[in-house]
């Protein structure tokens, strides 16, 4: 089975990001870049579905080519090689999902595994989408992926509000993937020793002929409001006074 | 001047610092406390490679320079001492042996196993009666028509009860000194190879410290490792590259107790405002970071110099030096910021604290690389 797999570089979760003055947008300067962690769960499956079955895991990502070092920690981690569409930060989910089609028609995988959602702006929406630019069918926040009818299809349970939903879809399909799938690997030393020699195969977006005109436009930056901070009350009378009148919880 | 890792490099030290924030440091308390052998997790660094980090990938390893393999040893020190160590004797002592100065035979037989962690090294030098005067060593190996006897004991020997692997050296002709001393291997359970005493320590607690006893130990003339009687000169060559893993090691532990003691300083409060606010403790911070800064240029500057192949037993015996003495003044220092808390083992100052002391005294105590550096200094070399 060939699986391509789409990943995202997202600012280091346990680091602190700053906003920029102007409110325009993150200061990404020695800030370290890591794989969004649910890509890292979607290498991973692929990774198992290949160790299972045999076949070829593809990476692939859209932005700029400073990228190529979370490709490269997909590829230690075990992936075959990896398409780059060098690009700026600024395309929106509907462009990125353009540009993606346009690796997966030419790569013709029986499937896309990605994460369900990057952790730097929590869109969820361009596995989607995607699947809507192929015509393919899709299955979201997967928990488990099973392979039926000789590949041709596959059961793929979800994580939706208050359970476990399991669909089946036709292969070639689109699985974005939740927290709960399985547990990446770490890297091994020999591991990133070899992904030094895979192929990361760079593509200019232009060449690419995908209409990218932001059809979102990000109107401003602003950090979560400042906790208040907690204080003593003395009594359970004031607690309760409290939680009705400035919590409003009761 | 370069100062900077590679991509590859990068990626390993990002590795695992995940890997010791996930795996290592939440446990090393307990490991401590209980001074139980971390297998698990041994085996689990086994399978990611760190077990045969500078062997070649023709005999099973991952094939990576010095420098790697320090920054590997300093970010496990980070999250526990006694795993660091267990890397580093591993690596430096044992395998590195075999793999210098080991015949093709043996690197083939005992390397694959040791690289990918199925089997542990342990490398025997020191004895009851023989520590930095290693020429007064007392185990002997007699030949017997082309077979060897083995007879004598070994101490403070690091994986000692847990080792698949032996690497022992042994007087195999007194008259010559220097030159007749022997190493040979052998693997765990061969007959007349025992395991003594365990010892307690100090610190270092879950790294296996044990004495060995040979008695009448048989091997073949294929056991021997490098010549008979290359044994000493051969070891004196080997120690001078696990000096620059103890020197990434004390600096592991260093930088370790140090973050502990800065997150600590930010939310300790007294007289109303965090204690890290105070000039008296950083102070502290600035001579900790700055010494833990010096010794992190000295050990991989004496890492590069060991991947390029120029001379590097004078950089690395200052590197061991330096290194192992700022991580004992750092880690007293985290100890004393953390106060009443740093005396308890509440918190993990002291454990840092009692695992640097190991790494002024194991492989050539902090007098003995003075001696080094002093001769080398002197002899103009």
């Amino acid at each position: 089975m060939k699986i391509l797999v789409a990943i995202k570089p997202v600012p280091n979760p346990d680091e602190k990001v700053k906003i920029k003055g102007d409110g325009s947008g993150i200061v990404l300067d020695n800030i370290k870049m890591v794989v969004n962690p649910f890509c890292e769960i979607a290498v991973e499956e692929a990774l198992r579905i290949k160790e299972k079955q045999g076949g070829e895991v593809v990476v692939m990502m859209v932005g700029p080519k400073v990228g190529e070092q979370q490709v490269r920690t997909a590829l230690a981690m075990g992936a075959d090689r990896a398409v780059l569409v060098e690009a700026g930060t600024d395309l929106d989910s509907l462009a990125v999902a353009k540009v993606l089609a346009k690796v997966v028609e030419s790569e013709k995988p029986d499937m896309v595994l990605m994460g369900k959602q990057a952790v730097d702006d929590d869109n969820n929406q361009v596995g989607q989408i995607l699947a809507a630019v192929l015509g393919w069918p899709q299955a979201t926040f997967a928990s488990k992926v099973e392979f039926l009818a000789d590949n041709r299809k596959a059961n793929v349970t979800r994580e939706v509000d208050g359970g476990l939903e399991t669909i089946e879809v036709t292969l070639p399909a689109v699985v974005t993937t939740d927290l709960r799938l399985n547990e990446p690997r770490y890297a091994s030393l020999p591991g990133i020793m070899k992904a030094k020699k895979k192929e990361v195969k760079v593509l200019e977006l232009s060449s690419l002929g995908v209409d990218t005109a932001p059809r979102v436009k990000v109107l401003g930056y602003a950090p979560p409001k400042q906790r208040a901070g907690g204080g003593r009350v003395a009594s359970v009378q004031e607690l309760v006074e409290k939680l009705k009148n400035e919590a409003k919880v009761l | 001047m370069e100062f900077a890792f590679s991509p590859e490099q990068e990626a390993l030290r990002d590795m695992l610092r995940t890997f010791v924030a996930k795996e290592v440091r939440p446990k090393a308390h307990t490991w401590d406390t209980t001074g139980e052998f971390p297998g698990e997790t041994v085996a689990r660094l086994g399978g990611l490679g760190i077990l045969g980090a500078m062997v070649p990938e023709e005999y099973g390893g991952s094939g990576m320079d010095t420098v790697s393999y320090a920054l590997a040893v300093e970010e496990i020190g980070k999250g526990d001492g006694s795993l660091g160590l267990t890397v580093a004797s591993h690596n430096s002592l044992c395998v590195s042996h075999i793999l210098s100065f080991g015949s093709e035979e043996i690197k083939r037989r005992y390397l694959p196993d040791l690289a990918s962690g199925r089997k542990l090294g342990a490398w025997g030098l020191t004895e009851p009666g023989s520590g930095s005067d290693s020429l007064s060593m007392r185990t002997r190996a007699e030949r017997k028509g082309d077979r060897w006897v083995i007879n004598g004991s070994k101490m403070f020997i690091t994986q000692g009860s847990v080792a698949g692997v032996y690497v022992i050296l042994a007087v195999t002709d007194k008259e010559k000194g220097k030159d007749g001393i022997t190493a040979f291997v052998a693997p765990s359970g061969a007959k007349g190879l025992s395991v003594g005493r365990k010892l307690h320590k100090l610190g270092m607690c879950s790294s296996d410290t044990a004495e060995l006893v040979f008695e009448d130990l048989e091997v073949g003339p294929e056991a021997v490792v490098g010549r008979v009687n290359s044994g000493f000169r051969d070891t004196m060559k080997n120690l001078a590259g696990g000096r620059i893993s103890i020197a990434a090691l004390s600096m592991g532990i260093g930088l370790g107790a140090m973050q502990e003691a800065l997150a600590y300083a930010r939310e300790r409060t007294q007289f109303g405002r965090p204690i890290a606010d105070f000039q008296a403790i950083q102070w502290m911070f600035a001579e900790m970071a700055t010494e833990l800064e010096a010794a992190e240029l000295m050990t991989f500057r004496a890492a590069a110099l060991k991947d390029s192949g120029r001379p590097y037993v004078q950089e690395a015996a200052m590197a061991k030096l330096f290194a192992s003495e700022a991580a004992m003044r750092g880690t007293i220092k985290a100890v004393q910021i953390f106060g009443g808390y740093g005396y308890t083992q509440e918190y993990p100052a002291e454990r840092y604290m009692r695992d640097a002391k190991l790494c002024e005294i194991g492989e050539g105590t902090s007098e003995v690389q003075r001696i080094i550096i002093a001769r080398n200094l002197i002899r103009g070399r």
